[in-house]
């Protein structure tokens, strides 16, 4: 009994024209949020005290690490669609991986961008080939072959499925970006915040850093729906001419 | 440079791409709505509202 009102519940949320509703509900409510988070953090970015070492530089750590944090999130979310495309053939995965990958691009373009910004003054260089920005920048090229991928097939379906396949394959990238710094000798510095034994990050540092996490968070999940939403409308509209065309035929 | 000229650009770029990415969404959106009330207008709807409308 439990276990049908599961799935139903879960077909119920398939089903693109109850997400289109449940989308105009929510997403005011998900922008308000990130609009408010995102005032807090940045208060909390440049009130609270600078480093004693990097001074101020500290508060580009509040863009970077979150943006990274994203980067690697949209891609764990892109391959959990991406299993939904291969295993259940749910309607909505196709368009929610197809959606997150340009959104995962831009994340990860702030997170090389203002990383390369902090390396300059704190680490005396722009770029170096090691095994974090190497990995990172990886991360960047896939995201770029998965939307020419998408872009260069016309059946979405089919896209869909050889998307899902290489994001499944390129997945394995994730854990060697988080780990890269234990595993290897590189510039940048171990995990601080999420690691065993707890964050060693100082409290001053790490509000105004949560905060400003959670407000890319949920930036993410807003730009998501509503490009999740377009994508449902751009097929919409591309069966509404395949119509048109056909009934125009008849016609003729 | 200065480390404030580094700060400012962080910040500078990250809302340089955000802003750009809403705007995209956003336009992206507007432009498909805008696509299906055209459609609509010229009488060609989803084969499930045409069957809504026939049963009503």
């Amino acid at each position: 009994m439990t276990d049908s009102l599961a799935i139903s519940k879960f077909s119920e949320l398939a089903n693109p024209t109850r997400f289109l509703a449940l989308a105009a509900r929510i997403l005011p409510w998900m922008a308000a949020a990130t609009v408010i988070l995102f005032a807090i953090g940045l208060y909390l970015s440049f009130t609270t005290e600078g480093d004693y070492q990097q001074g101020a530089t500290v508060r580009i750590m509040y863009v970077h690490v979150p943006a990274a944090w994203l980067s690697m999130m949209c891609y764990t979310v892109m391959a959990v669609s991406a299993i939904g495309t291969l295993v259940w053939r749910h309607p909505l995965a196709d368009v929610s991986h197809k959606a997150a990958a340009p959104l995962g691009a831009a994340f990860t373009l702030i997170a090389l961008a203002t990383g390369s910004l902090w390396g300059r003054p704190m680490w005396g260089t722009w770029w170096v080939w090691d095994a974090r920005l190497t990995s990172v920048f990886v991360l960047f090229l896939m995201y770029l072959g998965l939307i020419a991928l998408n872009r260069a097939m016309d059946d979405p379906s089919r896209a869909a499925r050889v998307s899902a396949v290489l994001i499944l394959v390129g997945f394995v990238n994730i854990p060697i970006i988080k780990f890269s710094v234990d595993w290897w000798n590189t510039l940048h510095q171990p995990a601080s915040v999420i690691r065993m034994g707890g964050p060693t990050i100082d409290q001053e540092f790490l509000w105004p850093l949560l905060i400003m996490a959670i407000a890319f968070t949920v930036l993410f999940f807003t730009l998501h729906t509503m490009a999740m939403r377009n994508e449902i409308w751009r097929r919409r509209v591309a069966a509404q001419r395949r119509m048109a065309a056909r009934m125009a035929g008849r016609e003729a | 440079m200065s480390h404030t000229f580094y700060i400012a650009m962080s910040y500078a770029v990250s809302a340089a791409v955000i802003l750009c990415l809403i705007a995209w969404t956003w336009l992206d959106g507007r432009a498909r709505r805008q696509e299906l009330a055209e459609l609509e207008a010229s009488g060609i709807r989803r084969r499930s509202a045409q069957a809504k409308d026939d049963a009503a």
